[in-house]
């Protein structure tokens, strides 16, 4: 017995070895994003300048580590020509954030094909970690299902039974709204009506008008971007906010800040993050705000998050090589500014805390950025798809 | 018209000799560029000058600008994507379905369009253009926003795979080649002449007897099935369908490629292409520059190169191209 316990552990100790060195003698990330489009201020510049900061804090205790960063321009052919040419020429060991759904799952599929890593902060598709499950993406910040289900349950939990969809007509919006009804329905809650408007509507009112009508006190906006914002503003302008309160299901603090608090003001919103939850957020989101200018969104302190996570594993392992190093990091809780110990599962899914706001009356704000009320912490169990329920082949 | 080859004795159009020399420079520059650029990269170029050649068939020679092009490429890129993911077509079949449905489509729409003009023809193709968009949006096999990723490259007729880059290219690079040989014979067909008669005097073609409309319908499913062509081999190359191939702003973009490239010229769509990918790639690591510097770029030519980067060189060196 005790001479197959040594061997094993000479065995363990050759296999270390052999894998602990880091390829081209350096760690190389590339942050792939949009920077012109409409993904560019709650990704954008800020999750390079996330990434720069994550690097800049490791130190050097990894020899060199490069950073790269390009604009997939939300073209699902740039985006994968990119990671291609990272990957194959220039030896990037990660790329990160990738928002856009049609971008993030060309590209899933590009780094499980060439055994790289891929961390997925700004694209929001659950699909990731479910049925496009891969063991070489991890998905860090928020996705579809955590916003809009721990939204759907704070609302029922508030006395919100009687549910109206505005649904953007396109998968993301219709997937939103399946995964919401579902919970709001097992709680007890019931859907009095649904409105698809097709995406870039500039005139919500024949469907918004739809809502008070059928008697709802949710609202519940299953869009995005510019039709977040418009649906929003109309909802305001109709004094839909006297009769029922407004949910909105992908929300981000940029989103917020471009409509400013007139419009958005008490809508309820779930986030992954906000800078100004705990001493340590304010710090590290005020030093976010001297380099960018502005206060960082969930996916941008989610790439710093991540990156320092990934570093912190090669770090431990000695490698950059994609299996021992994702196996390091799902071993390894995630404690730090972004969350308390996030965990990440085997469908790649970083499980951790999500929390409830609301969006302040600009009375109780105090300034540009002061946005948010948080009104309760969802814990990640619950905030999460579980795996019992997930189409993940990787936890079957 | 700048552009007339020789006339053989024969009265058919034949290669001239500098446009046989020009064939000859783009073989050897396809055979060498995928050994000096990253080979995916020549692979979208090839893609996206088949595109811009398909669009500009129509455009140079029929001087109808159809600005809903992108509609048959991307709808393309969706059959090839889903005949090889879905139904596990090899890549010719796919390709082929690709076409097929390229043509289809395009002979439906194309009877509806040419029966205008200028302005309206150019609204017309772009209704219709928007209409596969929203189909392509909301139709159960495209995955919406997401589109389809992770299609088979598969092997050629079952038996070699193209996994490999340079194998892929080798496919891409054949059936360009062969496309872009298709399209200049067309060209400079009797048909071709034709068409620039219906350019050029529309009245007198038709009182000489020919019928007007067919020709241009013919010509507007050809251009189509050559777009459906190079959207299929997009698709298979790149192994995803999205939907900014079927956008209007796709559209736009190969309208800028003939447009810098030189529409009066048969190879100009192929520079222009070159250089709006090659921007694209380049500019992608400096972010929102790209649409600024690709805005400046068309002004410049529009200025500048009134005929295209080619057709204004083409014109100081005294050469047809």
């Amino acid at each position: 017995m005790k001479i197959f316990v040594s061997a094993l552990a000479l065995l363990a100790a050759g296999a270390t070895a052999a894998s602990a060195e880091i390829s081209n003698n350096s760690v190389k990330i590339g942050v792939l994003t949009d920077q012109s489009g409409v993904f560019s201020s709650l990704a954008g510049t800020g999750s390079v300048v996330a990434a720069e900061m994550a690097i800049a804090d490791f130190g050097d205790r990894l020899g060199k580590i490069e950073l790269v960063s390009a604009d997939h321009q939300n073209k699902a052919d740039i985006g994968t020509q990119i990671a291609r040419r990272w990957y194959d020429v220039e030896g990037v060991d990660l790329i990160v954030d990738v928002p856009n759904s049609s971008v993030v799952l060309a590209v899933q599929e590009l780094a499980r094909e060439k055994d790289r890593l891929l961390i997925v902060s700004g694209a929001g598709t659950a699909s990731l970690t479910n049925e496009n499950c891969s063991p070489n993406g991890i998905h860090w910040t928020w996705d579809t299902y955590a916003v809009a289900v721990s939204t759907g349950k704070a609302m029922v939990a508030q006395g919100g039974d009687k549910w109206f969809f505005l649904t953007a007509d396109y998968a993301f919006g219709h997937t939103m709204q399946a995964d919401v009804t579902a919970v709001v329905e097992g709680a007890g809650a019931s859907v009095v009506g649904t409105a698809i408007a097709p995406l870039n509507t500039a005139d919500f009112s024949t469907y918004l008008l739809q809502a008070p009508s059928a008697g709802a006190n949710v609202i519940a906006l299953a869009n995005g971007g510019t039709d977040t914002i418009n649906s929003l503003k109309q909802a305001q302008e109709f004094g839909l906010t006297m009769q029922a309160k407004l949910a909105g299901l992908a929300i981000f603090l940029t989103d917020v800040h471009s409509m400013g608090l007139d419009s958005a003001q008490g809508l309820y919103l779930t986030t992954g993050f906000y800078w100004d939850r705990t001493d340590e957020s304010r710090a590290w989101s005020q030093r976010f705000f001297e380099k960018h200018g502005a206060m960082p969104t969930m996916s941008q302190a989610g790439v710093y998050s991540a990156v320092t996570h990934y570093l912190n594993a090669i770090a431990e392992t000695g490698t950059d090589a994609a299996g021992p190093v994702i196996a390091q990091m799902k071993a390894t809780p995630v404690n730090d500014f972004f969350t308390e110990n996030g965990v990440i599962r085997d469908d790649g899914r970083m499980v951790h805390d999500m929390y409830l706001a609301q969006v302040k009356t600009p009375a109780e704000s105090t300034g540009p950025w002061d946005y948010y009320n948080i009104l309760a912490t969802v814990p990640g169990d619950e905030a999460f798809r579980p795996l019992a329920d997930s189409a993940c082949p990787l936890v079957k | 018209m700048t552009t007339q080859p020789e006339i053989t004795a024969a009265g058919l159009p034949g290669m001239s000799a500098s446009h046989r020399n020009l064939f000859l420079l783009l073989l050897a520059i396809v055979a060498v560029a995928p050994f000096l650029a990253y080979p995916l990269l020549v692979i979208k170029v090839l893609c996206f000058g088949l595109f811009a050649l398909s669009l500009n068939l129509m455009l140079g020679n029929l001087g109808l600008l159809s600005f809903g092009h992108a509609a048959y490429f991307g709808l393309s890129s969706y059959a090839a994507a889903h005949a090889a993911k879905v139904w596990g077509f090899t890549p010719e079949f796919a390709l082929g379905f690709a076409v097929l449905v390229a043509v289809v489509t395009g002979a439906v729409f194309g009877a509806l369009c040419v029966r205008r003009q200028g302005i309206y023809f150019a609204m017309v193709t772009l209704a219709f253009a928007q209409m596969i968009y929203f189909f392509s949006l909301q139709a159960p096999f495209t995955g919406g926003e997401d589109g389809i990723q992770n299609v088979p490259r598969g092997a050629l007729f079952g038996l070699f795979s193209l996994q490999s880059d340079m194998a892929l290219y080798a496919l891409v690079a054949v059936v360009f080649f062969v496309a872009v040989l298709a399209l200049y014979r067309i060209t400079w067909s009797p048909f071709g002449q034709v068409l620039r008669a219906i350019r050029d005097n529309e009245p007198r073609a038709i009182s000489l007897g020919y019928r007007v409309d067919r020709y241009k319908w013919t010509v507007f499913v050809l251009a189509a099935g050559f777009a459906g062509l190079a959207g299929g081999l997009k698709a298979i190359s790149f192994q995803l369908a999205s939907l900014t191939d079927v956008y209007w702003g796709m559209s736009g973009e190969v309208v800028l490629m003939v447009m810098i490239g030189g529409m009066a010229t048969f190879f100009g769509p192929l520079i222009g292409a070159l250089l709006v990918i090659w921007m694209q790639n380049e500019l992608a690591a400096f972010g929102a520059w790209v649409t600024i510097v690709q805005g400046l770029v068309f002004m410049a030519c529009i200025l500048v190169f009134r005929k295209g980067l080619l057709g204004t060189i083409a014109d100081r060196l005294g050469l047809k191209v």
